[in-house]
């Protein structure tokens, strides 16, 4: 994969804030790119500094190997999908969708076709004399995507493109943005700080927090091995123990959960040799609840020697999800622990009731230690 | 984030825009007004010398008891007739902004539509119809035939009247506009309280008003302080204002400096007024 | 106790008084209007209909001069301070720039400072600062009260322009730069439309007020560019005649008909919320 962007070194600052901390990274041709991060953690100066909004104090921008840096908006190849859509008010479908073309200098018959043929692609034939405030959420979105794509940008941006909608037609547009992209073989960069729709939609994201990357992966990458308490904590919930190292093996390793008063085994070394503190963490779905009442026996985990990734507690709430339920266990220290389990018939959901003692426990490859 | 571009990013558009309107104001805005401030610290040297010397004798006459008393007579009558402006415009404003829905808008089109009319002819309405043959005096007349006509202008009372047929609006508009933005549900959650609707009206309306009413204040005070055509019109000679001293001391006794003086003693007058009842912005924008 | 909380509008104290009040403030023009159909001589005494006042109006030159004056002045000033106050608005709203905030506080002094020191600073102004040629052809005669005019109007509009710059939405200038505008090209393809509403606004506001103007008027005039209120204000300071009813419901009903043609361009505009 060569890079279409190309990031280096880029810091932005506004006064004495710093919005985007010397941020470096490469984002391929056909890649559907998601900058994920809390409110105020950089990834919209990010973007703009990609359309051209903002110039960086420090650093280089380069699409398609050439240096964009100090390029104007309106001279770069991207453009952009805005978070209130930003359409205009005083022109149709059409004078939106066209708009671009006709700044560029394209002829009357080429331009026709060419929205014809973009209104076509976001399903919105017969809606071209339309005024933008006859639209609805959802097709308002639709004419700002096609309005981006109509000039066959190198990049395609997206801020928040599906934050202005309600829950139902947000995951229609999921799929259609994601069929678009894929179709096309556009590269998309999307700003978002929603989870599951970076999850859902990138092939790739880079988490954000105070301007600086903390990590960059698939989101498979991203949820099965966060790289930190951070990333772990932002991306689904998670629980995390405090532990220290007892044996780190190239095939397994112990910690040992002090606080707990248990051992963790897992089917891998930690990887992070001479590291004396660190966390283990442990997804809510990848735990198991078992029955403890009458005394019954801690069973045995899958891949562990027995009295391993076993804790004993009780259930405190429950919330019945439909698809699935969430326990709040307390545990005998007190702490709460957090536990999903999946109703795969109609009655699982009848199997743990309210303050029922339970064991909790997790397979061996469960588990993720993280060193921050 | 975003925010105000600096100029030298894009200081070709900046200068295009900024240019023009710039150079106007400098040159005749500020010039103008400067070259008057400048006079109010000259002297007469001859019939049509002037010479600024930095003298302060022209503001130590704006203080002689005759300048004086005009001074804090325009104080007064523009004071009062806000004061009754107030009186009468508050429970105007009330009255429309609780109107049944289809009825707001025209009362305030109604209430309005006199500021676009021209200042001298409403002035000249009023006179007519107070004159000792006006309108009102032949009422008068006709229900009392042995009385003499009533004496309804030229002095002090005409002069409040005038100014506040001429400023009324300004006064309703602003109180108007908060009455309205505030929230009705107030007002019942008072009534749920258990005040009654005056007790509602001192506790809950008049402190929300507020800003209505000082902006209201501050558009009828200023504007009522620097009246010129209105005490011409039908003030006597004992109710002038200051305005028509300053337009005594260019047009006619030719003392321009003094006219200068008294012309920024108003100016000063009236940016107190205004630094006293402004509204209070909100911490500056970024 | 009230059934209606919200019933302050139906509370009979009040409605008398907004009744008396709009009587106050409509019975002097209403009486002046009717008067200028009479036919005395007399402006109290009703001796029935006739135009007799309107047909004297045709026949005097000075005052339809002093009209023809003032409509000139009205445009020209309308026309620069539209242009003045639109690039001012556009310069504050757009551009962060040393002395900013002093110059939109100075924008406001022709505001807040009262018209009769405005009159005689320009009265300072044309005689001694900057002497403005007498015997000039008309209309140029008419160029000092023009400049007057347009310096304490273009505030006005550079308020009401700037005023509408705070509802515009940025991302919709930035829209335009993604998809190819330059600089300039935004401004005139999507900041315009959206100040429409406010040209127009600004466009009545500035021609009415010109045309309403006697203070600032009064000391920039000479004796050959009367205008239509220094005229009225010679009349009426002499008498009360009917001619000058007659003259005043003329400009009652042009500002009526002024205010009737904004009100619909308005609402044509207001169509299309933005």
């Amino acid at each position: 994969m060569s890079a279409l962007i190309e990031i280096e070194g880029v810091t932005k600052r506004f006064g004495a804030i710093v919005a985007v901390d010397d941020v470096t990274l490469n984002i391929a041709e056909g890649e559907f790119f998601a900058l994920l991060g809390p409110s105020g953690c950089g990834k919209t100066t990010l973007l703009r500094l990609l359309a051209g909004f903002e110039t960086p104090n420090v650093g280089r921008i380069r699409i398609d190997g050439r240096d964009q840096t100090r390029v104007p908006p309106h001279r770069r190849p991207v453009n952009m999908v805005f978070q209130s859509y930003a359409l205009f008010p005083h022109l149709s479908v059409r004078g939106n969708v066209e708009y671009g073309l006709k700044v560029a200098g394209v002829p009357p018959a080429e331009r026709r076709r060419r929205v014809d043929e973009v209104l076509a692609l976001v399903q919105l034939e017969g809606l071209a004399d339309r005024m933008p405030d006859q639209l609805s959420g959802g097709q308002r979105q639709r004419v700002a995507l096609a309005r981006a794509l109509v000039k066959r940008p190198r990049v395609v941006l997206l801020d928040e493109p599906l934050s202005a909608l309600d829950a139902k037609l947000r995951e229609e547009l999921r799929f259609e943005l994601s069929r678009l992209q894929h179709h096309l073989g556009l590269t998309f960069v999307m700003v978002t700080h929603d989870q599951d729709e970076a999850l859902a939609l990138a092939t790739r994201c880079a988490v954000m927090h105070r301007g600086a990357l903390v990590q960059v992966g698939t989101p498979a990458e991203l949820y099965e091995f966060p790289a930190s308490r951070l990333v772990a904590e932002f991306i689904g919930a998670v629980n995390l123990f405090e532990g220290r190292v007892i044996t780190d093996a190239p095939d397994h390793a112990v910690i040992d959960l002090p606080g707990e008063g248990i051992r963790a085994w897992l089917d891998h070394g930690t990887g992070l040799p001479g590291v004396p503190r660190l966390w283990l963490a442990v997804r809510p779905e990848k735990m198991e609840l078992h029955k403890r009442a009458g005394g019954r026996p801690a069973p045995r985990m899958e891949g562990t020697p027995p009295g391993h990734n076993v804790l004993a507690g009780t259930i405190r709430e429950i919330a019945y999800l439909g698809s699935e339920s969430v326990f709040d266990v307390e545990l005998e220290t007190g702490r709460r622990v957090r536990v999903i389990r999946p109703n795969l018939t109609h009655w699982d959901q009848e199997d743990f009731g309210r303050d029922e003692p339970v064991w909790l426990g997790w397979h061996a490859e469960a588990a993720v230690v993280l060193a921050r | 984030m975003r925010g105000r571009t600096d100029w030298r990013r894009e200081a070709g558009p900046f200068l295009a825009l900024i240019g023009l309107p710039l150079a106007w104001f400098l040159l005749l805005i500020l010039v103008p007004l400067g070259a008057v401030w400048a006079l109010s610290f000259a002297i007469n040297t001859g019939v049509a010398s002037i010479e600024v010397t930095g003298t302060l004798a022209n503001y130590a006459r704006t203080l002689e008891p005759t300048y004086l008393g005009i001074l804090l007579k325009s104080l007064a009558l523009a004071g009062l007739a806000t004061l009754v402006s107030l009186g009468l415009g508050f429970p105007v404003a009330l009255a429309i902004a609780f109107a049944p829905p289809p009825w707001r808008t025209p009362l305030l089109v109604a209430v309005t539509l006199p500021f676009w009319t021209n200042l001298l002819i409403r002035t000249y309405a009023l006179m007519a119809v107070l004159r000792d043959e006006g309108l009102v005096n032949r009422v008068v007349a006709a229900l009392a035939p042995d009385l003499a006509p009533l004496p309804l202008l030229y002095h002090d009372v005409a002069v409040v009247v005038g100014l506040v047929y001429v400023h009324l609006p300004f006064m309703v508009l602003p109180i108007f506009a908060a009455l309205d933005r505030m929230d009705r549900s107030l007002i019942e959650a008072s009534l749920d309280l258990g005040a009654g609707p005056l007790a509602t009206i001192r506790h809950v309306v008049l402190p929300l008003a507020g800003p209505g009413i000082r902006a209201g204040v501050l558009l009828t005070f200023v504007p009522a302080l620097g009246s010129y055509l209105v005490p011409d019109l039908l003030g006597g000679p004992g109710s002038q204002m200051i305005a028509n001293v300053i337009e005594r001391q260019f047009r006619r006794a030719d003392d321009w400096p003094f006219g200068a003086a008294l012309a920024f003693v108003l100016v000063y007058l009236t940016l107190l007024a205004l630094a006293l009842l402004a509204p209070r912005r909100p911490a500056a924008r970024a | 106790m009230r059934g209606d909380p919200l019933d302050y509008g139906r509370c009979w104290p009040l409605r008398l008084l907004l009744a008396a009040t709009l009587a106050f403030l409509y019975l002097p023009l209403v009486v002046l209007v009717a008067f200028s159909f009479n036919a005395g001589r007399r402006v109290t005494v009703w001796r029935g209909f006739s135009l007799e006042w309107y047909e004297r109006l045709v026949r005097n030159p000075e005052l339809l001069a002093a009209l023809g004056n003032s409509l000139v002045v009205a445009s020209f000033a309308t026309l620069l301070s539209l242009l003045l106050g639109t690039l001012a608005a556009l310069a504050l709203w757009r551009f962060r720039f040393p002395g900013r905030i002093g110059l939109e506080r100075g924008l406001a002094l022709p505001i807040l400072v009262p018209e009769i020191c405005l009159g005689v600073a320009f009265l300072v102004f044309f005689a001694r600062v900057v002497p403005w040629p007498t015997g000039l052809p008309w209309p140029l005669s008419l160029g000092a009260i023009v400049l007057a005019h347009t310096s304490f109007l273009f505030p006005f509009v550079a308020i009401l322009v700037r005023a509408r710059l705070e509802s515009f939405n940025p991302e919709l200038e930035e829209a335009a730069r993604d998809l190819g505008a330059g600089t300039w090209r935004a401004l005139q393809d999507v900041v315009l439309p959206h100040l429409k509403p406010a040209l127009l606004a600004s466009a009545l506001l500035a021609f009415t007020l010109s045309l309403d103007d006697f203070v600032i008027t009064f000391f920039t005039a000479g004796p050959d560019t009367v205008t239509f209120p220094v005229k009225v204000y010679a009349m009426v300071r002499f008498s009360v005649t009917p001619e000058v009813n007659a003259v005043s419901t003329l400009l009652l009903a042009l500002t009526a008909l002024l205010a009737w043609v904004g009100v619909r361009l308005q609402a044509r505009l207001g169509g299309r919320p933005s």
